[in-house]
Order: C-alpha cells, then sequence, then structure tokens
C-alpha cells in the first residue's frame, strides 16, 4: 500500500506540472455542455416557407400570417408562381413550398375541395420530413379557424392530441447532454491514462520502474486512479452545467448515475490499459484506441438510436460497453429509472468492467 | 561467492541471435567491464541479468537468485541504469531520487554516505526538473537512483556513451569509488580506453564473448609483433603493405596503420621495400598492443 502511495503522489505531481492536461480537464466539460448542446441539434426551427398564392382570399391570409407568426418556420415572402418557387427550393434558398390553389376557399364548403399543394427539400431528411410536418399542421390548423368562423365542420386536425413522453418539449438537448457527459468519460478515462502508460514505455522510465520490486498491479492502479476521481469531478461539473444552464437535472437518483459512471471507468480504463499494453508507441495507441472509440461513439446510441440499426447490427452492440452506460444515462436522467428497473444493464457493465480488465492483466503478462 | 554467474545464456531476436550460450562470472566486489561494438548484445545480457527479457537457453543467477525464479529477490538487491537516460524528466532532482528511494521503501538520508560523492555534484540543482540537466548531470542522477537503495550489484549499460572526455573521465573514478564500498559492477563500454579501468574485461563481438581476462594481461599475452606505419599518402601505404606476401594484417589505427605481422621484422628492410613501391616520409616502429588491438585481431581469428 505504501508503495501505491509513493507511485499516486508522483502521477499527481506530473499531472500537475503537465502544461496542458489540468486546463483540459477544465475546459473540456465547460466547451462540451456549453457549447456542443447548441450546434448539434436536430431540432428543426427556421424552416424556410414560401407561399405561391394563387387563392388570394381570406384563407390564404390566415394560413400566412399562420407560418409568418410561428417560430419553427421563416416567412420567405409570396412568390409569383410556381415554377419561381420551384427554383428556389433547388438552390436552397427555401425548404417548403405551400401551393394555395385558385378557388380553395371558394371550394372549401364543397365535399372535394381542390388539395393544397406541399412540397418539401428532404436533402436533409430530419429537416424535410418534419419541417413538413409542422407546415401541415399549421396549414390545417388556420384553415380549421376559418371553417369555424364560417360555421363549418372543421377538418381533423384537433382529433389527435399528441404528447412527447419523458421530453416533453422534445428537446434535442435534453437527448444530447447525458450523451456528452458519456464522452467526456471515455476520453478522460480511457484516452489519458492508456497514453500515460505508453510514454512511459516510450521514455524508457517503465524499465526503471520494472527492476524495482513495484508489482505492475500497483504501477498500473497508480496511473489508472487519478482519472478515475478526474473523470468523476469532470461528471459533476458537466452535470451542474446542465443544470445551471439547460435547466435539465436527472430525473433519477444521482446515486443511480454515480454506480453507472463508476462501473463505466472501471470498464474502459480496462480497455485503455489493455490497448496501451500492446501498443510500442503513443501512435500505436492513438490509433488503435481512435478506431475503438468511433465505432463506440457511433454504435452505441450515443448520437443515434439503436433501434434504428439493423438488427444485426444492434446484436453487435451488446459487446460494446458504452452500450449500457448510454442506456443508463438516458434512463436515469430523463425517464426517472431506478437502479432496480434497469438492473439488467448495470449486470452487463459490471462484467464488461471484469472482461477488460482481465484482458489488461493478461495483456501485461504477455511483456516479460 | 560469484555475484553474477551465467551460464551458456542464448537469446533470439526471431531470425536474428543476439547472445549465442555466453559464459562468465563476477567475483563479489569486482568491477567487470563488457567491451564490444554496437549490436554486440551487451543491453540484452543487461535486460536479462536485470530481469527484463527472459533466455531462450542457458541459466543465470544473479547473488545466488535464479534470474528467473526468483526475479522479485533479484529486483531488490540490483540497480540497473539503462543506456538511456530513463527519469522522469517533468519531476526535479530531488524528486526523482526520493522517488527511487520511496519505492525500495527507503529514504535518501539513510544511504545518503554511499551516494554523497556523487549527489553532491548534483545537489546545487536538486530543483531543477530532470529534463533539463545537461548530459554529464543527467548520469550522475541516474547512478544516484539506481544506488539510492544500496544494491549489492549494479549493472550499467554504456552509462559514459555520448558524454565529454573529462565527464567520462570522473565517472570512471566514481566507479572506483564504488568498487571501495563493495558493490559488484558490471559496465559496458563501446570505448575501448575504458577497458583498463575495469578489474576484468570481457571482449565481446556479435552475441558472443570472444575473451576474458584482465585488461594488462590481454595486451601482456598478445604474441604478434605489433608495428605502426605511417606515410605521406596513408591509402596508397595500406595498398602497399597488403601487396606484399606474408606480411600480416594490416588496419588504419588513427594516425598510423597497425600491422599485424606474423613474424619480427626488419623495420630497414620492410621500409626500403615500401618506399620502392612509391610510400615517400615512411615511419615504422615496433608498439605496445592496446586493447583495442587485441579486440581486432581476436575478431579476426573468429
Amino acid at each position: 500500500m505504501g508503495t501505491l502511495r509513493v507511485l499516486l503522489e508522483k502521477e499527481i505531481t506530473q499531472i500537475r506540472r503537465n502544461p496542458i492536461l489540468p486546463r483540459i480537464f477544465v475546459a473540456m466539460p465547460i466547451a462540451l455542455m456549453l457549447v456542443i448542446p447548441w450546434i448539434t441539434t436536430m431540432d428543426v426551427n427556421d424552416v424556410k416557407v414560401a407561399i405561391v398564392d394563387n387563392d388570394c382570399s381570406s384563407v390564404s391570409q390566415r394560413i400566412t400570417s399562420h407560418v409568418k407568426g410561428s417560430t419553427y418556420f421563416s416567412f420567405r415572402g409570396n412568390a409569383t408562381d410556381y415554377q419561381s418557387a420551384q427554383s428556389a427550393l433547388e438552390s436552397g434558398e427555401i425548404d417548403v413550398i405551400i401551393l394555395i390553389p385558385n378557388g380553395f376557399e371558394r371550394n372549401l364548403s364543397s365535399q372535394q375541395p381542390k388539395p393544397i399543394d406541399l412540397t418539401a427539400n428532404a436533402v436533409n431528411a430530419t429537416k424535410g420530413s418534419l419541417g413538413m410536418q409542422y407546415v401541415m399542421q399549421t396549414t390545417i390548423k388556420a384553415i380549421g379557424e376559418i371553417q369555424q368562423e364560417k360555421g363549418l365542420n372543421p377538418t381533423s386536425s384537433d382529433v389527435i392530441a399528441i404528447k412527447y413522453f419523458y421530453n416533453e418539449t422534445l428537446n434535442y438537448q435534453h437527448y444530447m447532454i447525458p450523451a456528452l457527459m458519456i464522452i467526456v468519460l471515455l476520453l478522460i478515462c480511457c484516452f489519458i491514462p492508456a497514453l500515460n502508460i505508453v510514454s512511459e514505455k516510450e521514455s524508457g522510465t517503465i524499465e526503471q520502474i520494472n527492476v524495482t520490486p513495484v508489482s505492475r498491479l500497483s504501477f498500473t492502479l497508480a496511473k489508472l486512479i487519478p482519472f478515475w476521481i478526474i473523470g468523476i469531478i469532470v461528471l459533476s461539473i458537466a452535470m451542474l452545467l446542465a443544470w445551471l444552464v439547460y435547466g435539465l437535472t436527472p430525473t433519477g437518483s444521482l446515486g443511480a448515475i454515480y454506480l453507472g459512471a463508476a462501473l463505466f471507468v472501471v470498464t474502459m480504463s480496462g480497455f485503455g490499459v489493455a490497448v496501451a499494453n500492446i501498443s510500442d508507441t503513443m501512435q500505436q495507441a492513438i490509433f488503435v484506441m481512435f478506431f475503438f472509440v468511433m465505432i463506440f461513439m457511433l454504435m452505441s446510441g450515443l448520437l443515434t438510436p439503436l433501434t434504428s440499426m439493423p438488427q444485426w447490427a444492434q446484436d453487435v452492440t451488446y459487446l460494446f460497453p458504452p452500450r449500457y452506460f448510454v442506456k443508463i444515462m438516458r434512463a436515469v436522467y430523463l425517464k426517472g429509472a431506478t437502479i432496480a428497473e434497469i438492473k439488467m444493464e448495470y449486470i452487463c457493465l459490471a462484467c464488461a468492467a471484469v472482461v477488460f480488465n482481465t484482458l489488461a492483466t493478461l495483456t501485461y503478462k504477455k511483456q516479460s | 561467492m560469484n555475484m553474477i554467474e551465467v551460464n551458456g545464456l542464448t537469446k533470439r531476436y526471431g531470425n536474428v541471435l543476439a547472445l549465442s550460450a555466453v559464459s562468465f562470472s563476477v567475483a563479489e566486489g569486482e568491477l567487470f567491464g563488457l567491451i564490444g561494438p554496437d549490436g554486440a548484445g551487451k543491453t540484452t545480457l543487461f535486460r536479462l541479468l536485470a530481469t527484463l527479457l527472459n533466455a531462450d537457453e542457458g541459466t543465470a543467477t544473479v547473488n545466488g537468485f535464479d534470474v528467473v525464479k526468483d526475479y522479485k529477490s533479484i529486483r531488490n538487491c540490483v540497480g540497473y541504469m539503462p543506456g538511456k537516460f530513463s527519469l522522469y524528466p517533468d519531476l526535479s532532482v530531488k524528486e526523482n531520487v526520493d522517488f527511487f528511494a520511496a519505492l525500495f521503501g527507503v529514504t535518501l538520508e539513510e544511504n545518503y554516505d554511499l551516494i554523497a560523492p556523487i549527489y553532491k555534484q548534483i545537489e546545487p540543482f536538486k530543483d531543477r526538473r530532470a529534463g533539463k540537466l545537461s548530459g554529464g548531470m543527467k548520469q550522475k542522477l541516474a547512478l544516484c537512483c539506481a544506488l539510492i537503495h544500496k544494491p549489492k550489484v549494479l549493472f550499467l549499460d554504456e552509462p559514459t556513451t555520448g558524454v565529454d572526455a573529462v565527464s567520462r573521465s570522473e565517472f570512471w573514478d566514481m566507479l572506483s569509488n564504488l568498487k571501495q564500498k563493495g558493490i559488484t559492477m558490471l559496465v559496458s563500454t563501446p570505448y575501448m580506453d575504458e577497458a583498463s579501468r575495469c578489474d576484468r574485461i570481457a571482449l565481446c563481438n556479435e552475441g558472443k564473448i570472444l575473451c576474458i581476462d584482465a585488461p594488462a594481461n590481454l595486451t601482456k599475452n598478445f604474441d604478434t609483433p605489433l608495428y605502426a606505419l605511417a606515410a605521406d599518402d596513408m591509402f596508397a601505404l595500406l595498398n602497399a603493405v597488403r601487396s606484399i606476401p606474408n606480411m600480416g594484417d594490416v588496419y588504419p589505427f588513427g594516425e598510423f596503420h597497425h600491422l599485424f605481422s606474423h613474424s619480427e621484422l626488419d623495420c630497414g628492410k620492410v621500409s626500403d621495400e615500401l618506399s620502392k613501391k612509391g610510400c615517400n616520409n615512411l615511419t615504422i616502429k615496433k608498439i605496445e598492443p592496446t586493447i583495442e588491438d587485441v579486440f581486432i585481431k581476436l575478431m579476426n581469428n573468429e
């Protein structure tokens, strides 16, 4: 135990002396939490709408005023004809065209009104389809109002009531924030200790340690423990920022989050150490690590939902420990799940911790 | 008891034979030198003895402990100074010494006597980061760190490579002092002129030990007549000597060529013969052999 203390003191001195690392530990959660949620949003707003009004009626005016009034749209004026509107759509100046046919209001009371044409640019699929939905809802609402004023039966717009659970306002930021916390932990607990070990190999200092009676376990633990602690502190800073800036607090218990985080950092640092053991240079370690971290990020439900992947890919994701932690973070943060409700995720993560750390131990032994 | 006992150690890296059945022993308190060019297998031998590598064949003991079975005991009683500076550059001089002391469960104060003569030279810089020290200072610090736990055996892998001539000589003085304190030392060096500072040396080349003896004995037992030759055009001289049959082997050797003659020569006669071949301003004299001559001769006999 005495040796471990000596090693830890040395590691902490080295981290403190490092000209970059301590700053990154403070800057990373701040940058990720303050900047990224605003820019990696999949919220659809600012849908650019042009209206081709061939009717020039009170209905078409009502539709126009609704579009102008909505925060989702930015109204790009009336186009004189469909052709010019379409070329504007092609050049990306507008996203959705509303074409109101001549005589629309007149036919409104009749059994078969001429339909309104909606055209959307779907290059950005999310913006195209969601923008179209919003435009449709807005248009139907405007028509419904007119119909009601005229004493007609309103077209079905209010018969369906929509309610989004867990993230009522469909706020993409709330979906992203737990994911960003996971990225922070992944970088601090997986990358840095591993690179730290490889740098001792590159500089040859590990040789000098290896001829002392220091056990490999103490040496490795001394590399990991500071980053476990830093990881948890950085996670706490990120959670604090999420509350202060976005008003997002965990719906579930803090204990559930910290237990998951603890299991996750132990797992990922075990993975990092295994990579460090098989690498002789920083370059090798960085590339191997990057390869896996990319896969983890893209295939753990961090950025895109697992359920939209093909089945075989979903099956593969069971091998990736971040998958379980992503589930835990979102379930606890947004749905208020308790540990008992998602105990399978905790068990899987604990198993992953054992597997990856065994791997780390085995790869270490092969060296001598 | 021999402090280091090596029996038929063999180590291969893939197809490369780094050490080929090397055997020798080092007595307690001896300063033993491994002299040989790069690629002779010196570092591999150190790494095997310091328990950083395992041999393919053969056995070795250090302080009576087997390098494979008792590696933990060996790590408590040896100090190893690798060829490359491998202390923490971001820790200060004092922090490095304290750190390695603490790893062995000792303190600088406890063993201060042993390292004092060396540590005093770097003490004025004790708060400087190790990475910012000069080359000679780094060597001294590395030696301090390797000695801090009072090892019985000290392994020094090319400690003087890349160090200036004055510092090299100082370094060997330090080793002589340590010898007085009873520490057994195994030192490697590519510099043949340092061989005379050792009690015994092993000349090694390409993974083999060519011979082991006291440096004085090696030169004393050198039984080939050795001559130094010089002329205005050294290259022409070399070719001229080589063109005379049965002269022996001749090699460029600094400002002279060394001739390993088959028999005692009549210097006057040889001088005439070479002058006829166009060598002007010829000097030829019989000389005493150095370790390097011994090495070259042994290498050619291989």
